[in-house]
């Protein structure tokens, strides 16, 4: 059964219809990574599931409709959250974030700190003017801090030194051994190295669902549909 | 050099008035987006209600009977602002124009109501002694009720700082002044310190109501939209959503009004206010923050 299930969702922003219909399912455990050119809606699809922008359609959450539920009530479902641009508060310190982001008496930060242990050592320093790997490490432990069911990651890559891509997959991996992952992604090799399942969008709609080896081994689909390879 | 200190002194108080109102006014645009005209009514709110329960408690001495009346004045004052906030600004959220509408509306109605009910003339309150008093420091007499007004924004200050860096809710405002959709994607109900921020405002703006009621001995239905209009001006100087900015800034406006008064003409202090306005968002848009953190 589908952890995740996303049936029809419509987003408009202003007069642009960005997502028109999408529909796929997000299976329990590892990583499904949501592929497709620069623009096509990949980032309004985690905002729309995150309940950030005003949608139309069903999206199912193990089992509940979480369409008309608020965002902060979505996260308390166990939904964590990593945005695209980081998003760590920049007059904060990385312990502020971090507590911040603490839901209840149980937290990870064993787990935070063994994946990046460098957001101990910088507890104190302002999270503005941490470098944008570690600012990308802070988004990704305030999402693992608390037991959440599914991670929503939005290009964790972008813009980071081939060594960091390296470290960011590291974690990845090791985060989707303990809990689902819907990735959005731009780096293939990332996707081939540790996702399971893909879904590519292409102007708004789902044009591709299924195994991510079957799509990235596949390379004259891979080029038609994400315009590389 | 004494006239400079009476000068100088008298200005910090003024800085401290608009400082008190100021610092709700930043807080709640910086978390909510919220362009509060509403704000001097929470002045006039207190100030009444201050002069009301004073009327009635006939027969105590002074000083209990201010203080009762104050902290009556203070709680009336908060619990508005809550509500304002409540009732009316909280299901306009993301509707700018419409909120800017009500507050607008709110300061004109309840302006309306007070003269109304009890005319438009000031009415007096009796202070305590001390305060009419003066203080002499190297030859300058300085009215008691600066001191007064100097201290108490100074603890004031100390408190919105201890409570923004020492507490959750403190935690969540100072994020939610960056960035409120990522704060509610953490999981936390951003709605519910909105209310906490409007009533920190409210209560801050009532202090202020009680101290300019120390200095004027009255309370009229105007004296909080004319007191609002510096507060703007100095949240603008100072730094939508920063609490040390807008502590320098209003120093610097008190000042700046009080020695134009002085040493250039009567009447100046509130264009060089004006100029110093003009003077900042054309060097520096987003306010002096940046330069006092």
């Amino acid at each position: 059964m589908a952890l995740l299930s996303v049936h029809d969702l419509h987003v408009y922003l202003g007069e642009s219809h960005v997502l028109q219909g999408i529909t796929f399912d997000v299976r329990e455990g590892g990583v499904t990574a949501i592929l497709g050119r620069n623009g096509v809606g990949k980032t309004t699809t985690l905002r729309a599931l995150m309940g950030l922008v005003d949608r139309r359609g069903t999206i199912e959450f193990g089992g509940t409709d979480i369409r008309q539920v608020p965002t902060h009530k979505i996260v308390r479902l166990g939904v964590g959250y990593v945005p695209e641009d980081r998003d760590v508060f920049a007059a904060l310190t990385v312990d502020e974030n971090l507590r911040l982001a603490e839901r209840g008496a149980e937290t990870r930060y064993d787990l935070v700190y063994d994946l990046f242990p460098e957001l101990r050592d910088r507890g104190k320093q302002a999270a503005g003017t941490l470098s944008g790997g570690q600012q990308q490490m802070l988004a990704i432990g305030r999402a693992l801090l608390n037991d959440n069911r599914v991670l929503l990651v939005d290009e964790p890559t972008k813009g980071l030194s081939p060594l960091l891509v390296t470290e960011v997959a590291v974690a990845l991996e090791r985060v989707s051994e303990l809990t689902t992952v819907l990735l959005v992604e731009q780096n293939l090799g990332l996707v081939q190295r540790v996702a399971h399942d893909a879904v590519v969008l292409d102007t708004g709609r789902v044009v591709h669902a299924g195994p991510a080896k079957e799509l990235l081994e596949n390379k004259p689909m891979v080029h038609r549909m994400l315009g590389v390879g | 050099m004494s006239t400079f200190l009476l000068l100088t002194i008298t200005g910090l108080g003024l800085g401290a008035m608009y400082f008190l109102i100021a610092s709700g006014l930043s807080l709640i645009y910086g978390l909510m987006g919220v362009l509060n005209f509403a704000h001097g009514v929470f002045i006039t709110v207190t100030g009444y209600t201050l002069w009301f329960t004073e009327s009635k408690l006939g027969g105590v001495p002074v000083l209990p009977r201010f203080l009762i009346a104050a902290l009556v004045g203070l709680i009336v004052g908060t619990v508005f602002a809550a509500l304002v906030e409540l009732v009316l600004i909280r299901p306009l959220y993301g509707r700018h124009i419409e909120q800017v509408l009500v507050t607008v509306g709110v300061a004109l109605a309840v302006t309306a109501l007070v003269t109304a009910i009890w005319g438009s003339d000031a009415r007096v309150v009796a202070a305590p002694a001390w305060v009419g008093d003066t203080t002499t420091i190297f030859g300058a007499h300085i009215p008691n009720d600066r001191w007064l007004e100097i201290g108490t924004a100074a603890v004031v200050l100390f408190a919105l700082e201890a409570f923004l860096r020492r507490t959750r809710y403190g935690l969540i405002v100072r994020a939610g002044v960056e960035n409120r959709s990522m704060v509610t994607a953490l999981g936390i109900d951003v709605r519910r310190s909105f209310t906490l921020v409007f009533a920190i405002g409210g209560l801050a703006a009532g202090i202020a109501a009680v101290l300019y009621t120390l200095y004027s001995t009255t309370v009229d239905p105007q004296q909080g939209t004319s007191l609002v209009i510096f507060a703007f001006i100095v949240v603008v100087i100072g730094g939508l959503g920063s609490i040390r900015g807008t502590a320098w800034a209003a120093v610097i406006v008190g000042l700046v009004q009080q020695y134009a008064n002085y040493y250039a003409s009567s009447g100046l202090g509130d264009l060089s206010v004006v100029l110093l306005l003009g003077i900042v968002l054309i060097a520096r848009p987003s306010g002096l923050s940046r330069s006092f953190a």
